[in-house]
């Protein structure tokens, strides 16, 4: 398609230095007005990176940059938004002790005679919430407001700025469907009006559906600009991961071709486990070696059942056995004596800690468990973590670096070697691929597998039916926080047949 | 279970009941704050005669003004997600600069000037260690504390008298109110100082970047708000507080002494958390801690009128008092953050 207008953003040959990472190494992209346009690489591939160049958060170390033609210099957030740029991140970044209205206007609040004038305030905002046709109590507070809808709100300020770029970082990755279609009508009306929207996920359909065309890259390299229509999925993961495409046919024909037979005696058996307000009490046996799937909708307890497991939770009944023994795991700590090892969803806030070495996290549980009194031996210490900063292809390698500066997938995968160093005989995964990308997950997937094959039993909880089903040897269904039903998998389990459990099983 | 359909009315008003509650529990704090006070008002006016006198409730604000000063200024501070450990540094400080200067022969008009000008400069000097160079706030007002207080005993390490005339009549005069009650200059600057901190908080771009940055400065930031002024802005704001929290002193107490305000901050920051203000930041109201420091004056009172108890009754019910209200702060925490 040829257009006369100049493109809303072109930045070319970006070049952003971190001590001791090149992150972008002649990275680019072209984003023409009333388009929405998908960035799409690994983690690590430079996305973020990207991204915080272009709203003013890093400033670059080469490159160009223009908006609307003329060359740019964008030297922090505030001077982004004056370019017309608004960014919506994957977590929300407003303040949820402040009302909706607020979080929308503030900054360029309307005031009146006596200062900012709150009842004008509400009113411009419940406009704009009107505009788009959302129902919002502007005067609440966003905190009482759910994730999705908090993620509305930011587009809303957004929008207020009159941008006429709109960067939207992963707003899908905490989103159920019905809110995810919302975003996207949302999304489908500003490109509309002509606003430039560069859109980042790691959700491939999404992308297919919402965008017109795409850039990739790719080790912090532009990889190339295609146009949606002209380059199927396969084509487009191979762009991404390069020469490694095809791993994630491999992990599937391993899983399942290793399954160990059924009926071997279960290592952890749950009997009539429950907490009120958390989920319904539920069985589960996963014997060595398996791998059991949690499947289930955003809320439907599937988190709450793993953690009643683990001890984070008490539960109000029900008990556990190991090994046929009954074993009381009230704390965490008592499950991981017994074997057990938790892989938190929320890993940043409740797993890696950011400003400690990949070492030293890759450590941390191995450390605590033998009590701080006995610390490891240097040697062995640097033998484990080489070893698993191989074994999970931890990249950077250096095992000094601070965990917080890597990429979602690495973090994940330091937070995975962390458990695995300590040998669990159970290990449970709370969705250990989330905001994480193709090549990783891939990577994720086959570690788990691996894992399972040397005796490992896990619990595998994802809201990926799709990998769910490729992992698992067993899958249990979870439906309004009840365990409604469990479905045997040799690798013939189909989706359709899950999706019906999901939507309607135990429905009486 | 359905409500019984007997009953649509009442159900419908208990919901919107609960909705209210839910809207409004921002309040909630500051309301509790307000309950303690009346109830603490209440008993001691039922168990001593002459307590439920105006002039008796009027006195709490004659009485503490300084520290209703130095409580507002901490509120800035800690609405932002900070602390502040020199107050009670920076009010001596403060006196000790007023005795020193006026000894000296200075004339008052330029002494009391140069004190708020100390307090102005140590909190934005403590603002900005904290903001540029990343140090945490309790330990750079802590240093804060020993060093202002560190300047006093280098001013000098014995009392100084204040005999001003200028001084001394501010100390004296009373502003009739109705009732034949009256009110300090003291009390008056106090209640200007809380009224106008709460328009700043609420009204102007800066107070509610100060809440802004106290509910999450990251998200602050990328939303473009001026971090880096808010977060200085508190300290200064905190600092100048403190100062003419020292002014106000030299009138109650007519003397520039080394010993002033020892463990005064401590007080302050329990005034602004039984007040309300949740230590987090992000959510307190000015009202709350001035609220807060009459609750610790009313109970003072009581003492006074008991006559037999020791004065460390004080800071004992202060003491649980500020347990109980972090508590129920805790509960009424959003369920995100616990």
């Amino acid at each position: 398609m040829e257009t006369t207008a100049e493109p809303a953003v072109h930045m070319s040959g970006i070049v952003k230095d971190f001590p001791g990472v090149r992150a972008l190494d002649g990275a680019g992209l072209r984003l023409d007005p009333g388009e929405v346009h998908a960035l799409l690489g690994e983690n690590g591939a430079g996305k973020s990176t990207l991204i915080k160049v272009l709203t003013g958060v890093h400033p670059p170390d080469g490159g160009r940059i223009s908006i609307g033609g003329r060359p740019a210099d964008i030297a922090g957030p505030l001077d982004a938004e004056r370019n017309g740029i608004a960014t919506v991140y994957q977590e929300v970044n407003l303040c949820p002790n402040l009302s909706v209205a607020e979080n929308i206007l503030l900054g360029r609040e309307p005031r009146g005679r006596f200062g900012i004038s709150p009842r004008r305030m509400n009113r411009r905002a419940a406009e704009l919430a009107t505009g788009l046709e959302l129902d919002l109590d502007v005067t609440r507070a966003l905190g009482d407001y759910p994730i999705a809808v908090q993620q509305l709100v930011s587009i809303l300020r957004a929008i207020d700025l009159d941008a006429r770029v709109l960067v939207l970082d992963e707003p899908t990755s905490s989103l159920d469907r019905d809110e995810v279609r919302i975003l996207f009508d949302l999304v489908e009306r500003l490109r509309s009006r002509g606003v430039a929207i560069l859109f980042v996920t790691h959700f491939l359909d999404q992308v297919y559906e919402l965008c017109q065309r795409m850039t990739v890259l790719r080790n912090g390299r532009l990889v190339g600009e295609f146009a949606t229509a002209e380059l199927d999925q396969r084509a487009l993961i191979g762009h991404m991961l390069g020469e490694q495409a095809g791993e994630l046919d491999r992990v599937e024909e391993r899983a399942h071709r290793e399954a160990p037979p059924p009926g071997t005696e279960p290592l952890l058996r749950a009997r009539g486990l429950g907490r009120s307000g958390g989920i319904a009490p539920y069985d589960l046996d996963i014997a060595p070696g398996r791998i059991v799937g949690l499947a289930g909708l955003l809320g439907s307890g599937r988190t709450e059942a793993a953690r009643l497991l683990f001890g984070a939770d008490r539960p109000d009944t029900g008990g556990v056995h190991v090994d046929g023994r009954p074993v009381p795991l009230r704390t965490p700590r008592a499950a991981i004596a017994a074997g057990l090892a938790y892989c938190s969803e929320d890993r940043k806030a409740e797993g890696l800690v950011a400003d400690l070495s990949i070492a030293d996290n890759l450590l941390l549980a191995m450390q605590a468990a033998r009590g701080w009194m006995r610390p490891l031996p240097a040697k062995t210490r640097s033998e484990l973590v080489e070893r698993y900063i191989r074994a999970l292809r931890i990249r950077p390698a250096a095992p000094d670096t601070p965990a917080g500066s890597l990429s979602g997938g690495n973090q994940q995968k330091v937070l995975l070697g962390r458990w695995l160093i300590m040998q669990p005989r159970l290990l449970i995964l709370d969705e250990p691929t989330r905001g994480i990308d193709v090549g990783a997950k891939a990577e994720v997937q086959r570690l788990v597998a691996a894992q399972a094959q040397e005796g490992t039993a896990v619990l595998f909880i994802s809201s990926e039916l799709e990998e769910v089903l490729r992992l698992s040897h067993r899958v249990v269904v979870l439906r309004d926080r009840r365990v409604v039903n469990a479905l045997d998998n040799e690798g013939d389990l189909d989706m359709d047949r899950v999706l019906a459990e999901i939507a309607e099983g135990g429905a009486q | 279970m359905t409500p019984p359909s007997t009953l649509p009315g009442l159900s419908v008003a208990l919901s919107r009941t609960r909705e209210l509650a839910e809207r409004r529990r921002r309040f909630i704090p500051v309301s509790m704050a307000g309950l303690v006070l009346v109830l603490l008002f209440a008993a001691g006016s039922a168990r001593y005669t002459g307590f439920l006198e105006p002039q008796v409730a009027l006195n709490l604000l004659v009485n503490n003004a300084f520290l209703i000063v130095l409580a507002v200024g901490v509120t800035f501070v800690i609405l932002a997600g900070g602390i502040d450990l020199s107050t009670g540094s920076v009010l001596a400080l403060s006196a000790m600069i007023c005795a020193w200067l006026l000894r000296e022969g200075w004339p008052p008009v330029l002494v009391i000037p140069a004190a708020l000008l100390s307090g102005v400069v140590l909190g934005a000097a403590q603002g900005c260690i904290i903001h540029f160079y990343g140090v945490q706030p309790f330990i750079a007002t802590l240093g804060g504390m020993f060093f202002a207080r560190g300047l006093c005993y280098l001013i000098s390490t014995e009392s100084i008298p204040i005999t001003d005339p200028l001084f001394g009549a501010l100390a004296q005069t009373r502003i009739p109110l109705p009732g034949g009650t009256s009110l300090s200059v003291g009390a008056v600057v106090a209640l200007a100082v809380a009224g106008a901190a709460a328009y700043v908080l609420h009204r102007t771009r800066f107070g509610r970047s100060v809440y802004a940055v106290g509910g999450s400065e990251s998200s602050a930031m990328l939303m473009g708000l001026a971090v880096g002024r808010v977060k200085v802005g508190v300290y200064t704001v905190s600092g100048f507080c403190a100062a003419l929290g020292g002014v106000l002193y030299t009138f109650y107490i007519a003397s520039g002494n080394s010993l002033h305000g020892l463990g005064m901050e401590l007080d302050a920051i329990a005034a602004v958390v039984i007040g309300g203000t949740l230590l987090t930041g992000g959510f307190g109201y000015v009202l709350g801690s001035v609220v807060g420091v009459l609750t610790l004056g009313t109970i003072q009172t009581i003492l006074v009128f008991e006559g037999t108890l020791s004065s460390w009754w004080t800071k004992i019910v202060a003491g649980a008092l500020l347990l109980v209200f972090i508590l129920l702060q805790r509960a009424l925490a959003p369920r995100s953050a616990r």
